[in-house]
């Protein structure tokens, strides 16, 4: 029942990430770009965690927290840059 | 039980990502695909995250850990990508008719260095 309805969720969120990724691909403007790669950071962030409890390595939820810290430095450098201010 | 009460909390955070993609595809310009697409993460991934910690409870120091990392650096970024939006506002089609910061933006740069903010600006009429 849990593992089911878990696997519901992780799926969901997998169908949120390819849906992220297509405005990615289409957006007009590269604000619109960096938007959709805002989220699919923190969409991959917690599919990290989920996988750490599906393969039961709490090692990933160190990854997790790196690659959360990565993509917030890559979105807010990125936006500066188009802001004009980098 | 403690497995079937976190999985479903999973599942509503999961919705909640899944809105803000819907959100990301439908909305009209940057500053809405933004607004979609920042809050309803956030809220989202704490649902999820809690949802994993409340079914593994080994896992819940770090999970909370990220989960305030993600609520801390998540409107920082919201708020600089704001401002990229509105850096573009020519280009990216968006409506913006009462505009306090390009009011502001224009007094500075027309030599007042007073407080921003602080004068009642002259909104479209």
């Amino acid at each position: 029942m849990a593992d089911t309805v878990f696997f519901v969720a992780v799926g969901i969120a997998v169908l949120a990430l390819l849906l992220s990724g297509i405005r990615f691909a289409l957006g007009p403007w590269a604000v619109d770009r960096t938007v959709a790669l805002d989220a699919m950071t923190i969409l991959a962030t917690s599919l990290i965690v989920a996988f750490a409890l599906l393969s039961g390595r709490r090692i990933y939820i160190d990854v997790a927290m790196v690659y959360g810290l990565v993509g917030f430095a890559g979105v807010v450098a990125v936006a500066r840059y188009l802001e004009g201010g980098l | 039980m403690a497995g079937i009460i976190g999985a479903f909390v999973s599942l509503i955070g999961a919705l909640f990502f899944l809105l803000a993609a819907i959100g990301l595809l439908r909305m009209p310009d940057a500053l809405n695909r933004m607004q979609a697409g920042t809050k309803a993460t956030t809220l989202g991934s704490i649902l999820f995250l809690f949802g994993i910690g409340i079914m593994q409870p080994d896992y819940l120091g770090r999970v909370f850990i990220l989960v305030v990392f993600i609520v801390l650096t998540n409107p920082v970024s919201s708020n600089a990508l704001a401002r990229a939006a509105h850096a573009n506002r020519k280009r990216i089609g968006a409506v913006l008719s009462p505009d306090a910061l390009a009011d502001d933006e224009a007094r500075i740069a027309a030599g007042d260095r007073g407080t921003a903010g602080t004068k009642e600006a002259t909104h479209g009429a």
